[in-house]
């Protein structure tokens, strides 16, 4: 696959939908170049031999089993979780229908 | 094995809540959300707050090894959690923190097995593997989820520890898939890491397929009761396509609990749409042999030992063992009850077995309720089963009791009230058989030509004395009237 194909309409297209992001035809030829680039960039790092190189999974490694013990806290009140909320009704969050019509 | 299901593929996702913790998965809120006023256990974590971080439930670690103990699976020693992402109300964060086995993670371990018997033949049950992950948020909708006009969300829930259990498309049948969740359940039971009588401990996603077309993954089945019908229901649903010459499609479909079908849903999900990527808050976890052999030696004594164990310490059928065991609380209470009696041996075993499973669990099925939340005690049927035995009540008797005895009246103090003792004096006896033969003519001619009437006298003298009439006595002293008096009548022909 060319660098080309990899950020056809199509891509940008299927891109923005996972990520929710509504662009205009014009952000859309802006953003397949950017993306083109930078994955071009990155694309050096194929340059380098790294069959004998465990992959990184975790930023610090060497860090693992960080645990708490299973001892209920005070959780936030009612009003401090709505608190930021622009829509709620009853003591529930308010979200947007699920299915469209 | 009915012809009728032999090509077709099941193959279940089991989700189960551990509604034994005390908190949450990542953070220390509550557990405990059912009934609580909505966003009451929710903190930043579990709310997806920026800058929130998580930290893993050290007892959720413990409980996940309880369960891949149990079910036999190879823990894997080391592994990560991942970001399944997908923008939904129900996840705040816009990502699900989960285990994945591809891409370099594992999932907590693989393998195992679920043993189960239908129609008394053995079948072992592959598992993929099992994993953890959080619980979304429940949303409420006003009305149905197709015309209502928002979601409201409440984060109570989101952020619970489940336990994703995968298995192998191994099951033929929609009875398998039964049998299947009753010995999970079960095992459930036994490592006490989950209550699955609470509502909504469980959801369970099926793929199902008739060989050599496309499958479909029916979601959102909330208890194992509506399973076996979902199964039922999609199966049909896939060969009546068939039989119509229409080819099946792969897709998921959403399980309609009230008007019981599965309902296609049009979307189409890939697993490369979820972006699956290891979670950066979260640093990996290894589990050494240690850990693992100090949860082995918790662990107590499951279902398929503890069968084996009452064959041979009770003398009870491979029958009677197995169903004996599948609830733990019942099992125990057994073992208490037996135990406590020395006077106790095989026979009695049998009974108290007997009475367990029959009248005890028919009066728990009736109730919709389990034994714990009873006040029966397993030392009054020990006391109950003594009576019938030292001949004081009738085995009949005894049965109209269960209400009472369920209520822990007792048992002594039932049968002076219900004064219901057993009535074996043979002259009162002879009176009750003497007034019966009597009052019924009719069934004493009937008597001549069909010794079946018989029973019917006796049930007359039951009815006249509330069944305390000792059953055996009363059976000789009846056939000895009656034939006196068939004697006589014959003789005055």
């Amino acid at each position: 696959m060319s660098d080309k194909e990899e950020f056809s309409k199509e891509t940008i297209d299927y891109l923005s939908k996972l990520a929710l992001l509504d662009l205009t035809e014009e952000e859309k030829v802006k953003l397949s170049k950017q993306l083109r680039d930078i994955i071009s960039y990155f694309k050096k790092l194929n340059d380098l031999d790294t069959s004998n190189v465990k992959p990184t999974t975790h930023a610090i490694e060497g860090l693992k089993n960080v645990f708490r013990e299973d001892i209920p806290w005070k959780s936030l009140s009612n009003e401090d979780a709505l608190k930021n909320a622009e829509h709620k009704k009853d003591g529930y969050f308010k979200a947007p229908r699920i299915l469209k019509e | 094995m009915s012809s009728k299901y032999e090509d077709v593929i099941i193959g279940l996702e089991v989700h189960i809540q551990l509604t034994n913790l005390k908190t949450k998965l990542f953070c220390s809120c509550n557990n405990d959300y059912r009934g609580k006023e909505p966003n009451t256990h929710v903190c930043p974590i579990c709310l997806g707050l920026p800058g929130s971080l998580p930290v893993v439930n050290k007892n959720a670690v413990e409980f996940a090894t309880r369960l891949a103990l149990a079910l036999g699976c190879d823990i894997n020693k080391s592994f990560w959690f991942f970001r399944k992402n997908y923008f939904y109300p129900d996840m705040a964060k816009n990502f699900q923190i989960s285990q994945y086995n591809k891409a370099g993670g594992r999932a907590f371990a693989d393998g195992g097995k679920i043993t189960i018997k239908l129609n008394s033949k053995k079948k072992e049950l592959q598992l993929n593997r099992i994993h953890l992950e959080e619980d979304p948020a429940r949303l409420v909708h006003k009305g149905s989820i197709a015309t209502s006009p928002y979601a409201l969300v409440d984060y109570n829930r989101s952020g619970v520890t489940l336990i994703e259990i995968v298995s192998d498309p191994v099951m033929n049948s929609p009875e398998e898939a039964r049998e299947y969740l009753k010995q999970l359940k079960s095992i459930v039971q036994y490592t006490e890491i989950s209550d699955l009588d609470l509502d909504g401990s469980c959801r369970v996603d099926a793929n199902i397929s008739i060989k050599g077309h496309a499958r479909s993954e029916v979601k959102n089945i909330n208890s194992f009761k509506e399973v076996e019908r979902a199964l039922k229901w999609e199966i049909q649903r896939q060969k009546n396509l068939l039989k119509r010459g229409k080819e099946l499609i792969q897709e998921t479909r959403h399980w309609d609990d009230k008007r019981r079908v599965t309902i296609g849903l049009r979307t189409k999900e890939f697993e490369k749409d979820y972006r699956y990527f290891p979670e950066q808050d979260l640093v990996p976890i290894e589990i050494t042999k240690d850990f693992i052999d100090q949860v082995k030696k918790k662990l107590p004594e499951m279902p398929n030992a503890r069968a084996k164990r009452f064959q041979k310490d009770y003398q009870l059928s491979e029958f009677d063992s197995e169903i004996l065991v599948l609830d733990k609380d019942i099992a125990d209470f057994y073992e208490n009850g037996v135990k406590s009696e020395k006077s106790f041996g095989p026979d009695e075993y049998k009974q108290y077995c007997n009475w367990l499973m029959g009248d005890i669990s028919r009066w728990l099925n009736d109730n919709n309720n389990v034994i714990k939340e009873t006040k029966l005690t397993p030392k009054q049927l020990v006391d109950l089963i003594k009576l019938i035995n030292e001949g004081k009540i009738t085995g009949k008797i005894a049965k109209t009791f269960v209400n009472e005895m369920m209520k822990g009246t007792p048992i002594l103090e039932i049968v002076k009230k219900s004064g219901k003792s057993r009535i074996a004096d043979k002259d009162k006896i002879i009176k009750v058989v003497k007034e019966v033969l009597e009052e019924n003519p009719d069934i004493v001619n009937d008597y001549q030509k069909n010794p079946k009437a018989l029973e019917a006298l006796i049930g007359k003298c039951m009815k006249k004395t509330d069944g305390r009439l000792d059953p055996e006595i009363t059976k000789r002293l009846m056939q000895k009237h009656i034939t006196e008096i068939s004697a006589k009548n014959s003789s005055e022909d």
